[in-house]
Protein backbone atom coordinates (compact mmCIF):
# COMPACT_ATOMS: atom_id res chain seq x y z
CA UNK A 1 0.00 0.00 0.00
CA UNK A 2 1.88 3.25 -0.90
CA UNK A 3 -0.85 5.79 -0.01
CA UNK A 4 -3.95 6.06 2.04
CA UNK A 5 -6.85 8.25 1.62
CA UNK A 6 -8.50 9.47 5.01
CA UNK A 7 -12.07 10.77 4.52
CA UNK A 8 -11.78 12.61 8.11
CA UNK A 9 -14.92 13.35 9.73
CA UNK A 10 -17.53 13.77 7.10
CA UNK A 11 -19.52 10.55 8.20
CA UNK A 12 -20.18 12.10 11.11
CA UNK A 13 -22.68 15.35 11.92
CA UNK A 14 -23.07 15.59 7.97
CA UNK A 15 -25.23 12.10 8.34
CA UNK A 16 -27.33 13.13 11.10
CA UNK A 17 -30.43 11.96 9.27
CA UNK A 18 -29.46 8.90 9.37
CA UNK A 19 -28.62 8.48 13.56
CA UNK A 20 -30.30 5.35 15.12
CA UNK A 21 -32.27 5.70 18.04
CA UNK A 22 -29.39 5.11 20.27
CA UNK A 23 -27.41 7.47 18.96
CA UNK A 24 -30.10 10.55 19.06
CA UNK A 25 -30.40 9.36 22.87
CA UNK A 26 -26.54 9.73 23.20
CA UNK A 27 -27.17 13.20 21.91
CA UNK A 28 -29.50 14.95 23.34
CA UNK A 29 -28.30 13.12 27.11
CA UNK A 30 -25.28 15.02 26.90
CA UNK A 31 -26.74 18.50 25.42
CA UNK A 32 -28.88 18.29 28.21
CA UNK A 33 -25.95 17.33 30.85
CA UNK A 34 -24.17 20.50 29.23
CA UNK A 35 -27.04 22.17 30.02
CA UNK A 36 -28.08 21.40 33.51
CA UNK A 37 -24.31 21.79 34.38
CA UNK A 38 -24.81 25.37 33.09
CA UNK A 39 -27.93 26.27 34.52
CA UNK A 40 -26.50 25.01 38.15
CA UNK A 41 -23.90 28.16 37.77
CA UNK A 42 -26.73 30.69 37.45
CA UNK A 43 -28.90 28.96 39.99
CA UNK A 44 -25.70 29.26 42.73
CA UNK A 45 -25.96 32.98 41.33
CA UNK A 46 -29.36 33.50 41.60
CA UNK A 47 -29.18 31.75 45.31
CA UNK A 48 -26.42 33.01 46.87
CA UNK A 49 -28.10 36.97 46.60
CA UNK A 50 -29.86 35.27 49.88
CA UNK A 51 -26.25 35.59 51.77
CA UNK A 52 -27.24 39.54 51.58
CA UNK A 53 -30.85 39.95 53.09
CA UNK A 54 -34.31 38.03 52.16
CA UNK A 55 -35.56 41.73 50.36
CA UNK A 56 -32.87 41.19 47.84
CA UNK A 57 -33.46 37.71 46.72
CA UNK A 58 -37.03 38.63 46.96
CA UNK A 59 -36.31 41.48 44.60
CA UNK A 60 -33.74 39.45 42.37
CA UNK A 61 -36.36 37.09 42.07
CA UNK A 62 -39.34 39.24 41.27
CA UNK A 63 -37.15 41.40 38.32
CA UNK A 64 -36.09 38.00 37.01
CA UNK A 65 -39.96 36.19 36.76
CA UNK A 66 -41.03 39.81 35.40
CA UNK A 67 -38.48 39.01 32.31
CA UNK A 68 -40.59 37.25 29.31
CA UNK A 69 -37.33 35.54 27.89
CA UNK A 70 -36.93 33.73 31.85
CA UNK A 71 -40.07 32.72 31.82
CA UNK A 72 -39.84 30.55 28.65
CA UNK A 73 -35.91 29.71 29.56
CA UNK A 74 -37.67 27.85 32.89
CA UNK A 75 -40.18 26.07 30.38
CA UNK A 76 -36.93 24.76 28.36
CA UNK A 77 -35.10 24.06 31.42
CA UNK A 78 -37.89 21.75 32.83
CA UNK A 79 -38.12 19.84 29.51
CA UNK A 80 -34.36 19.58 29.43
CA UNK A 81 -34.21 18.19 32.70
CA UNK A 82 -37.19 15.71 32.63
CA UNK A 83 -35.43 14.59 29.40
CA UNK A 84 -32.00 13.66 31.35
CA UNK A 85 -33.79 12.26 34.24
CA UNK A 86 -36.52 9.55 31.85
CA UNK A 87 -33.44 8.76 29.76
CA UNK A 88 -30.58 8.68 32.73
CA UNK A 89 -33.59 5.97 34.17
CA UNK A 90 -33.26 4.22 30.30
CA UNK A 91 -29.20 4.37 30.65
CA UNK A 92 -29.73 3.07 34.38
CA UNK A 93 -31.25 -0.03 32.53
CA UNK A 94 -28.92 -0.53 29.90
CA UNK A 95 -26.36 -0.85 32.91
CA UNK A 96 -28.31 -3.18 34.43
CA UNK A 97 -28.53 -5.49 31.14
CA UNK A 98 -32.30 -5.05 31.56
CA UNK A 99 -34.40 -4.73 28.49
CA UNK A 100 -32.12 -4.04 25.87
CA UNK A 101 -33.81 -4.79 22.93
CA UNK A 102 -36.45 -2.75 23.80
CA UNK A 103 -34.14 0.31 24.55
CA UNK A 104 -35.01 2.33 21.37
CA UNK A 105 -38.54 2.55 22.40
CA UNK A 106 -38.17 3.61 25.85
CA UNK A 107 -35.87 6.58 24.23
CA UNK A 108 -39.13 7.32 22.29
CA UNK A 109 -41.15 6.67 25.20
CA UNK A 110 -38.84 9.34 26.82
CA UNK A 111 -38.98 12.14 24.25
CA UNK A 112 -43.15 11.55 24.39
CA UNK A 113 -43.02 11.99 27.89
CA UNK A 114 -40.68 14.73 28.09
CA UNK A 115 -43.09 16.76 25.44
CA UNK A 116 -46.26 15.86 27.90
CA UNK A 117 -44.42 17.42 31.02
CA UNK A 118 -43.25 19.92 29.14
CA UNK A 119 -46.96 20.93 27.40
CA UNK A 120 -48.69 20.51 30.50
CA UNK A 121 -46.46 22.92 32.41
CA UNK A 122 -46.22 26.00 29.91
CA UNK A 123 -49.74 27.56 32.10
CA UNK A 124 -47.69 27.16 35.30
CA UNK A 125 -44.71 29.02 33.94
CA UNK A 126 -46.32 31.71 31.54
CA UNK A 127 -49.08 32.43 33.41
CA UNK A 128 -49.39 36.12 33.95
CA UNK A 129 -46.22 36.18 31.84
CA UNK A 130 -48.28 38.47 28.80
CA UNK B 1 5.05 17.61 -22.52
CA UNK B 2 8.17 15.60 -22.32
CA UNK B 3 7.04 12.54 -19.91
CA UNK B 4 4.16 11.57 -22.86
CA UNK B 5 6.95 11.51 -25.58
CA UNK B 6 8.70 8.82 -23.59
CA UNK B 7 6.15 7.27 -23.15
CA UNK B 8 5.06 6.27 -26.29
CA UNK B 9 8.98 5.77 -27.13
CA UNK B 10 8.62 2.27 -24.35
CA UNK B 11 5.48 1.60 -25.78
CA UNK B 12 6.81 1.22 -29.68
CA UNK B 13 9.74 -0.78 -27.85
CA UNK B 14 7.63 -3.65 -26.69
CA UNK B 15 5.46 -3.63 -29.20
CA UNK B 16 8.68 -4.37 -31.78
CA UNK B 17 10.15 -6.78 -29.19
CA UNK B 18 7.42 -8.65 -27.42
CA UNK B 19 5.95 -12.14 -29.93
CA UNK B 20 2.94 -11.51 -31.66
CA UNK B 21 1.24 -14.14 -29.21
CA UNK B 22 1.12 -11.06 -26.27
CA UNK B 23 -0.22 -9.41 -29.11
CA UNK B 24 -3.11 -11.49 -29.61
CA UNK B 25 -3.58 -11.93 -25.90
CA UNK B 26 -4.32 -8.60 -25.59
CA UNK B 27 -6.34 -8.55 -27.95
CA UNK B 28 -8.37 -11.44 -27.26
CA UNK B 29 -8.96 -9.41 -23.80
CA UNK B 30 -10.00 -6.70 -25.53
CA UNK B 31 -13.02 -8.56 -27.83
CA UNK B 32 -13.87 -10.29 -24.82
CA UNK B 33 -14.43 -6.98 -23.08
CA UNK B 34 -16.28 -5.48 -25.95
CA UNK B 35 -18.31 -8.53 -25.80
CA UNK B 36 -19.02 -7.95 -22.38
CA UNK B 37 -20.48 -4.32 -23.09
CA UNK B 38 -22.35 -5.19 -25.80
CA UNK B 39 -23.97 -8.20 -23.78
CA UNK B 40 -24.47 -5.82 -20.98
CA UNK B 41 -26.47 -3.20 -23.32
CA UNK B 42 -28.57 -6.34 -24.70
CA UNK B 43 -29.45 -7.06 -20.64
CA UNK B 44 -30.22 -3.17 -20.09
CA UNK B 45 -32.51 -3.27 -22.65
CA UNK B 46 -33.79 -6.16 -21.87
CA UNK B 47 -34.26 -5.45 -18.15
CA UNK B 48 -37.81 -4.68 -16.68
CA UNK B 49 -35.85 -2.66 -13.80
CA UNK B 50 -32.69 -0.96 -13.81
CA UNK B 51 -30.81 -0.19 -10.89
CA UNK B 52 -28.53 3.35 -10.48
CA UNK B 53 -25.40 2.61 -8.09
CA UNK B 54 -23.37 5.67 -7.05
CA UNK B 55 -20.10 4.59 -6.01
CA UNK B 56 -17.04 6.00 -4.12
CA UNK B 57 -14.30 5.82 -6.23
CA UNK B 58 -10.29 6.74 -5.12
CA UNK B 59 -7.37 5.48 -6.47
CA UNK B 60 -3.82 7.52 -5.22
CA UNK B 61 -2.14 5.22 -7.61
CA UNK B 62 -3.46 6.79 -11.24
CA UNK B 63 -2.83 10.33 -11.50
CA UNK B 64 -6.41 12.08 -12.55
CA UNK B 65 -8.32 9.65 -9.87
CA UNK B 66 -6.42 10.80 -6.96
CA UNK B 67 -9.39 12.78 -5.85
CA UNK B 68 -11.96 10.76 -5.12
CA UNK B 69 -15.52 11.21 -6.98
CA UNK B 70 -18.81 9.28 -7.17
CA UNK B 71 -19.21 6.73 -10.74
CA UNK B 72 -22.62 6.28 -11.74
CA UNK B 73 -23.58 2.46 -13.04
CA UNK B 74 -26.55 1.11 -14.17
CA UNK B 75 -27.15 -2.11 -13.88
CA UNK B 76 -30.23 -4.26 -14.88
CA UNK B 77 -31.77 -5.88 -11.92
CA UNK B 78 -32.97 -9.14 -11.14
CA UNK B 79 -34.67 -10.82 -8.61
CA UNK B 80 -32.76 -11.55 -5.03
CA UNK B 81 -30.04 -9.51 -6.55
CA UNK B 82 -27.55 -8.68 -3.79
CA UNK B 83 -25.46 -5.26 -3.56
CA UNK B 84 -22.71 -7.64 -3.94
CA UNK B 85 -23.90 -9.20 -7.35
CA UNK B 86 -24.36 -5.48 -8.53
CA UNK B 87 -20.84 -4.55 -7.85
CA UNK B 88 -19.63 -7.34 -9.69
CA UNK B 89 -21.94 -7.00 -12.75
CA UNK B 90 -20.74 -3.40 -13.16
CA UNK B 91 -16.77 -4.51 -12.68
CA UNK B 92 -17.34 -7.54 -15.06
CA UNK B 93 -19.04 -5.61 -17.59
CA UNK B 94 -18.23 -2.05 -17.15
CA UNK B 95 -15.04 -1.17 -15.25
CA UNK B 96 -12.51 -4.02 -14.53
CA UNK B 97 -10.98 -1.09 -12.33
CA UNK B 98 -13.49 -0.98 -10.29
CA UNK B 99 -12.53 -2.68 -6.81
CA UNK B 100 -14.06 -4.23 -3.37
CA UNK B 101 -13.18 -7.35 -1.33
CA UNK B 102 -15.52 -10.08 -1.76
CA UNK B 103 -14.86 -13.87 -1.02
CA UNK B 104 -17.73 -16.36 -0.11
CA UNK B 105 -20.83 -14.11 -0.86
CA UNK B 106 -22.83 -15.52 1.97
CA UNK B 107 -22.39 -13.40 4.81
CA UNK B 108 -19.17 -16.18 6.41
CA UNK B 109 -16.05 -14.20 5.19
CA UNK B 110 -16.68 -10.64 6.01
CA UNK B 111 -15.14 -9.40 3.39
CA UNK B 112 -17.48 -6.96 2.14
CA UNK B 113 -18.97 -4.82 4.77
CA UNK B 114 -19.47 -1.61 3.00
CA UNK B 115 -21.52 2.06 3.33
CA UNK B 116 -24.56 1.18 1.60
CA UNK B 117 -26.78 4.22 1.48
CA UNK B 118 -25.26 5.63 4.93
CA UNK B 119 -25.24 2.87 7.01
CA UNK B 120 -22.60 -0.34 7.29
CA UNK B 121 -23.70 -3.36 6.11
CA UNK B 122 -22.69 -6.46 3.92
CA UNK B 123 -22.80 -6.21 0.23
CA UNK B 124 -23.64 -9.99 -0.15
CA UNK B 125 -26.53 -9.89 2.52
CA UNK B 126 -28.26 -6.88 1.25
CA UNK B 127 -31.38 -6.93 -1.24
CA UNK B 128 -31.36 -4.21 -3.47
CA UNK B 129 -34.74 -4.48 -3.24
CA UNK B 130 -34.72 -3.27 0.34
CA UNK B 131 -32.96 -0.42 -0.26
CA UNK B 132 -33.68 3.00 -2.07
CA UNK B 133 -32.60 3.71 -5.02
CA UNK B 134 -29.90 4.87 -6.38
CA UNK B 135 -27.85 3.26 -4.08
CA UNK B 136 -25.04 5.03 -2.78
CA UNK B 137 -21.77 2.59 -2.07
CA UNK B 138 -19.10 3.61 -0.47
CA UNK B 139 -16.14 2.21 1.66
CA UNK B 140 -16.42 1.61 5.46
CA UNK B 141 -16.34 5.25 7.41
CA UNK B 142 -13.50 5.73 9.85
CA UNK B 143 -10.89 3.45 8.03
CA UNK B 144 -8.67 4.86 5.47
CA UNK B 145 -9.35 4.13 2.02
CA UNK B 146 -6.45 1.94 -0.10
CA UNK B 147 -8.46 2.16 -3.29
CA UNK B 148 -12.21 2.72 -4.56
CA UNK B 149 -14.56 0.56 -1.53
CA UNK B 150 -11.24 -1.41 0.08
CA UNK B 151 -10.44 -0.11 3.30
CA UNK B 152 -7.14 -0.57 5.63
CA UNK B 153 -8.30 -3.24 7.68
CA UNK B 154 -4.76 -3.43 9.15
CA UNK B 155 -6.18 -0.92 12.75
CA UNK B 156 -9.28 -3.40 13.57
CA UNK B 157 -7.28 -6.60 13.30
CA UNK B 158 -4.43 -5.10 15.83
CA UNK B 159 -7.57 -4.46 18.34
CA UNK B 160 -8.65 -7.69 17.43
CA UNK B 161 -5.40 -9.76 18.20
CA UNK B 162 -5.21 -7.15 21.84
CA UNK B 163 -7.56 -9.04 23.38
CA UNK B 164 -5.93 -12.89 22.42
CA UNK B 165 -8.78 -13.82 20.76
CA UNK B 166 -8.08 -17.37 21.30
CA UNK B 167 -8.87 -20.27 23.88
CA UNK B 168 -5.98 -20.84 26.67
CA UNK B 169 -6.69 -22.47 30.34
CA UNK B 170 -4.62 -23.73 32.84
CA UNK B 171 -7.43 -26.26 33.75
CA UNK B 172 -6.30 -29.14 31.78
CA UNK B 173 -8.63 -32.70 32.22
CA UNK B 174 -6.77 -35.29 34.22
CA UNK B 175 -6.72 -37.91 31.81
CA UNK B 176 -4.31 -37.54 28.33
CA UNK B 177 -6.92 -38.21 25.89
CA UNK B 178 -10.03 -36.56 28.18
CA UNK B 179 -12.09 -33.76 26.09
CA UNK B 180 -12.34 -30.36 27.58
CA UNK B 181 -16.18 -30.68 27.75
CA UNK B 182 -18.69 -27.68 27.63
CA UNK B 183 -22.41 -27.18 29.51
CA UNK B 184 -25.12 -26.50 27.22
CA UNK B 185 -26.17 -23.65 29.70
CA UNK B 186 -22.39 -22.51 28.58
CA UNK B 187 -22.77 -22.82 25.25
CA UNK B 188 -26.22 -21.20 24.94
CA UNK B 189 -24.65 -17.84 26.76
CA UNK B 190 -21.25 -17.73 24.51
CA UNK B 191 -23.53 -19.12 21.29
CA UNK B 192 -24.27 -15.03 19.94
CA UNK B 193 -20.79 -14.00 20.77
CA UNK B 194 -19.09 -16.62 18.41
CA UNK B 195 -20.91 -15.87 15.30
CA UNK B 196 -18.43 -12.84 14.93
CA UNK B 197 -16.80 -12.43 11.10
CA UNK B 198 -14.52 -9.76 11.86
CA UNK B 199 -16.15 -7.95 8.86
CA UNK B 200 -15.49 -4.64 11.40
CA UNK B 201 -18.75 -2.90 10.20
CA UNK B 202 -19.52 -2.30 13.94
CA UNK B 203 -16.04 -1.18 14.79
CA UNK B 204 -17.15 1.88 11.89
CA UNK B 205 -19.65 2.81 12.78
CA UNK B 206 -18.45 3.65 16.46
CA UNK B 207 -18.32 7.23 17.28
CA UNK B 208 -16.55 6.54 20.61
CA UNK B 209 -13.95 4.23 18.46
CA UNK B 210 -13.63 7.13 15.64
CA UNK B 211 -12.48 9.68 17.87
CA UNK B 212 -10.17 6.45 20.27
CA UNK B 213 -7.60 5.03 18.10
CA UNK B 214 -7.18 3.00 21.49
CA UNK B 215 -10.61 1.92 22.07
CA UNK B 216 -10.46 -1.87 21.57
CA UNK B 217 -13.92 -1.18 19.58
CA UNK B 218 -17.34 -3.47 19.68
CA UNK B 219 -15.42 -6.64 17.93
CA UNK B 220 -12.75 -7.19 19.90
CA UNK B 221 -14.69 -6.81 23.49
CA UNK B 222 -17.17 -9.41 21.98
CA UNK B 223 -14.17 -11.79 20.92
CA UNK B 224 -13.06 -11.05 24.82
CA UNK B 225 -16.85 -11.85 25.69
CA UNK B 226 -16.64 -14.98 23.84
CA UNK B 227 -13.90 -16.14 26.14
CA UNK B 228 -14.07 -14.71 29.24
CA UNK B 229 -17.75 -16.35 29.75
CA UNK B 230 -16.63 -19.65 28.74
CA UNK B 231 -16.45 -22.02 31.87
CA UNK B 232 -13.67 -23.86 30.27
CA UNK B 233 -11.01 -21.25 30.41
CA UNK B 234 -10.68 -21.56 34.22
CA UNK B 235 -11.15 -18.61 36.95
CA UNK B 236 -7.52 -17.44 36.82
CA UNK B 237 -7.98 -16.94 32.79
CA UNK B 238 -11.03 -15.11 33.62
CA UNK B 239 -9.04 -12.52 35.75
CA UNK B 240 -6.28 -11.92 33.14
CA UNK B 241 -8.67 -11.42 30.26
CA UNK B 242 -11.44 -9.13 32.43
CA UNK B 243 -7.94 -7.05 33.47
CA UNK B 244 -7.28 -6.37 29.49
CA UNK B 245 -10.77 -5.63 29.01
CA UNK B 246 -11.09 -2.74 31.77
CA UNK B 247 -8.39 -0.71 30.90
CA UNK B 248 -8.96 2.71 30.37
CA UNK B 249 -9.63 2.17 26.33
CA UNK B 250 -11.22 -1.11 26.80
CA UNK B 251 -14.99 -1.75 28.32
CA UNK B 252 -15.34 1.59 29.68
CA UNK B 253 -14.75 3.78 26.61
CA UNK B 254 -17.95 2.21 25.48
CA UNK B 255 -21.32 4.73 25.69
CA UNK B 256 -24.30 2.45 24.91
CA UNK B 257 -25.22 4.56 21.28
CA UNK B 258 -26.13 0.74 20.19
CA UNK B 259 -24.61 1.54 16.73
CA UNK B 260 -22.86 -1.85 16.97
CA UNK B 261 -25.83 -3.18 17.36
CA UNK B 262 -27.95 -1.63 15.04
CA UNK B 263 -25.29 -2.49 12.37
CA UNK B 264 -24.58 -6.28 13.33
CA UNK B 265 -24.62 -8.23 10.21
CA UNK B 266 -24.71 -11.31 12.14
CA UNK B 267 -27.18 -10.19 14.74
CA UNK B 268 -24.91 -9.93 17.51
CA UNK B 269 -26.24 -8.21 20.66
CA UNK B 270 -22.53 -6.50 21.34
CA UNK B 271 -23.69 -3.47 23.38
CA UNK B 272 -25.36 -6.23 25.95
CA UNK B 273 -21.98 -8.58 25.95
CA UNK B 274 -20.17 -4.99 26.25
CA UNK B 275 -22.11 -4.02 29.33
CA UNK B 276 -22.02 -7.54 31.07
CA UNK B 277 -18.63 -7.61 30.77
CA UNK B 278 -18.54 -3.81 32.52
CA UNK B 279 -20.76 -5.28 35.63
CA UNK B 280 -18.23 -8.29 35.63
CA UNK B 281 -15.04 -5.96 35.53
CA UNK B 282 -17.12 -4.04 38.73
CA UNK B 283 -17.64 -7.55 40.43
CA UNK B 284 -14.50 -8.36 40.15
CA UNK B 285 -12.87 -5.45 41.91
CA UNK B 286 -15.22 -5.01 44.41
CA UNK B 287 -14.66 -5.81 48.14
CA UNK B 288 -16.66 -5.47 50.96
CA UNK B 289 -13.98 -5.70 54.04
Amino acid sequence: MSQSYDRGLIEDFGRWQEFSAGMWAWIFHKFTGWVLIGYLFTHIAVLSTATVDGATYTQTLQGLESLLLVRFLEVGLLAVAAFHILNGIRLLFVDLGVGLEAQDKAFYAALITTAAITVASIPTFLMGAF
Amino acid sequence: MSTQIQEQETETETETEQTSEHQTRRLAEKRERADMRERAEADLSDADEIVRLKIFRYDPEVEGKKDPRFDTFEVPFGKGMTVLDALIYARDHFDSSLTFRHSCRQAICGSDALFVNGRQQLGCKTQLSDLEWPVRIEPLPHAEVVKDLVVDMEHFYDQMEAVEPYFQTNELPKGELEEQRQTRENREKVKMSTRCIWCSACMSSCNIAAGDNKYLGPAAINKAYRFAMDEREGEDMKEHRLNIIEQEHGVWRCQTQFSCTVVCPKDIPLTEHIQELKREAVKSNLKFW
